[in-house]
């Protein structure tokens, strides 16, 4: 399988990554030059082959469901690069 | 006090419980070659003399009331993807402008809940997503390594490159990295020194800033095997905060240093004789199986028939993962914000301005395969070939073989900017080939020096054992060191 421009436009826009013209026409040769390396796993027999899920057998532990962290709504913020009151500010949502 | 840098972890706590050298001596000695060092090899992002020389003091106050901890007053280094309390954690991304966290990542928290003196962030490839140190923001390492007789530069190898410079050019006593496809195997054996990749849940993966989840664990690079096994004692822990580290007890890996290897099985497998390796990987393959062989071990070969798959497995799985983990940079709740006519614009923008072209590339990749239509054709048949590349390794193990040995790389370190490698991605994903299969199994595997090159370079042996078997690995690779010698880079910075 292989991309074209339009595909990855696509994808970048999924991805939400701003790519020019130039830069969509050079990442589609390299997205090509990977895939058609990937493409060597359609040769591998997978018949009945559960996909793994976790590389060590384990039960995933549970923790008390408690309130065990938490009222430091400033530390959250404090990285942000806009924040009012211990809100993230974004451009306007909604119309 | 230039030679208080020479001394390995073992060595400098020795002179320290003996009261010979003070902490803040050796935190200075230290702080004093990162400074005349780090212009030209750009190992370190920040340097940290303040915080260093104020825990070196807390060190020699503890020393000094008979409570050293395991690491007391030791210097290191850390990998920029680790959360540091306040100081700079960019995993050398643009995206990350800025950002400190408020909070501490469990592996280094526990290094310095046992005494030890941080010095700084060190450089590495962007989100760990390379083998040369080239994709950082922070511009490229210097392997402290030359070939003989010649001044081009060569790359320390990534993504732990500032870790494994830093540690072979004597910056720190002894670094963390971590290792997703070989992020601290590949860069140890192309600098000569010692990394251990942990079984998957062995280290707290917690405030280490993810890249593929499924794969990345955090190890040491230090100086030679007893070290390595000194700070992965400290950096191992279960922790709540990570429900997939595991609560088994933490051995004392350094003891397991100079038990016999006579009678272990050592798995020789055929499938890593790849195409166009080079004959002095082949050469210090031998002396490896020659060396262990004189120590008593038994030499079998196995044979691992899915080991050419791992690569592409990897670059469907790590990239899927990554393009998952690293949608939380949108330019809202920390790092680089570049604004825009919307929020969508702004999110574009800011991504667009602050990812590298590794990392784009990545999660382009990883967004299309994890897209609808392709999905089961990707990623759904990775994570079965994922399956059968484990199934290998079980049915090795299975058949009594305790270790496997392998060549590290398939090359020695290459030059900075080489323009193969930049020319084909591809191209630079195969410095990989021989440690991506130990993540896609979960495996523990270590890199160890064993010899020099035709050029005088640095190439190593890895061995991979069972899950949660790190000290088999420590006891192999000691006799693999004891037998092969230290090797140590000739000053030119």
């Amino acid at each position: 399988m292989s991309v074209d421009l339009a595909t990855v436009k696509r994808v970048a826009r999924l991805a939400r990554i701003a790519v020019s013209q130039e830069e969509a026409s050079r990442m589609m040769g390299e997205l090509n030059g990977i895939l058609g390396f990937v493409e060597q796993l359609s040769e591998v027999n997978v018949e009945g082959v559960e996909p793994m899920t976790s590389v060590t057998p384990m039960e995933m532990r549970k923790r008390e469901d408690v309130v065990n962290d938490g009222n430091k709504a400033d530390d959250i913020v404090a990285n942000a690069p806009a924040s009012d009151r211990n809100f993230f500010q974004v451009p306007k949502v909604v119309e | 006090m230039t030679e208080l840098t020479r001394l390995t972890i073992a060595e400098a706590r020795e002179k320290l419980g003996a009261k010979e050298i003070t902490a803040v001596e050796l935190t200075d000695a230290y702080l004093g070659a990162i400074e005349a060092a780090n212009g030209a090899l750009n190992a370190y992002v920040t340097v940290t003399p303040e915080k260093a020389r104020e825990m070196a003091k807390a060190s020699d106050a503890r020393i000094a009331e008979g409570k050293a901890g395991a690491l007391e007053g030791i210097p290191l280094g850390i990998k920029d993807l680790f959360a540091t309390e306040g100081v700079h954690t960019q995993a050398c991304s643009h995206i990350l402008d800025g950002f400190k966290p408020k909070y501490e990542s469990t592996v280094t928290q526990n290094l310095w809940n046992d005494g030890a003196v941080m010095l700084g962030k060190l450089n590495m490839d962007e989100f760990a997503m390379g083998s040369s140190n080239e994709s950082s923001y922070y511009g490229p390492v210097k392997n402290p390594w030359r070939a003989a007789g010649s001044n081009a530069d060569l790359v320390p190898g990534g993504s732990s490159g500032g870790s494994a410079a830093a540690v072979a050019a004597f910056l720190c006593a002894g670094a963390t990295a971590t290792d997703t496809g070989g992020s601290i195997r590949q860069p140890a054996a192309f600098t000569g020194t010692v990394g251990i990749k942990p079984t998957y849940g062995r280290c707290s993966r917690w405030g280490i800033v993810a890249y593929a989840s499924s794969l990345d664990q955090a190890g040491p690079i230090a100086r030679d095997v007893r070290d390595a096994a000194i700070l992965l004692k400290s950096m191992a822990s279960v922790d709540d905060k990570d429900t997939t580290s595991v609560d088994l007890p933490v051995p004392d890996y350094e003891a397991a240093l100079g038990r016999p290897v006579r009678g272990m099985k050592i798995g020789i497998p055929k499938e890593y004789r790849v195409d166009g390796m080079a004959a002095e990987i082949e050469e210090l393959w031998q002396k490896g199986i020659a060396w262990l062989k004189d120590a008593g071990a038994e030499i079998v070969e196995v044979s691992l028939p899915h080991t050419k798959y791992a690569l592409p497995t990897y670059y469907i799985i790590s990239p899927a993962e990554a393009s998952s983990n690293l949608a939380r940079y949108d330019g809202v709740r920390y790092g680089l914000r570049v604004p825009g006519k919307d929020i969508v614009e702004m999110y574009e923008n800011t991504r667009a301005a602050g990812f590298g072209k590794e990392v784009k590339r990545r999660i382009l990749i990883g967004t299309y395969v994890l897209s609808a239509g392709y999905y089961d054709a990707y990623y759904i048949r990775a994570q079965k070939v994922r399956t059968l590349i484990k199934k290998d390794f079980d049915t090795v193990f299975a058949a009594g073989v305790d270790v496997i040995l392998t060549p590290a790389t398939p090359s020695a370190a290459f030059g900075v900017a080489d323009q193969d490698m930049a020319a084909d991605p591809v191209k630079m994903y195969l410095n990989d080939v021989f440690t991506v299969t130990v993540n896609m199994a979960g495996l523990p595997g270590i890199a160890v020096p064993a010899g020099l090159d035709g050029n005088g370079l640095p190439l190593g042996l890895q061995l991979i054992g069972k899950p949660f078997e790190e000290e088999t690995l420590f006891k192999t690779a000691h006799v693999i060191e004891q037998a092969a010698g230290r090797f140590q880079p000739e000053k030119w910075w």
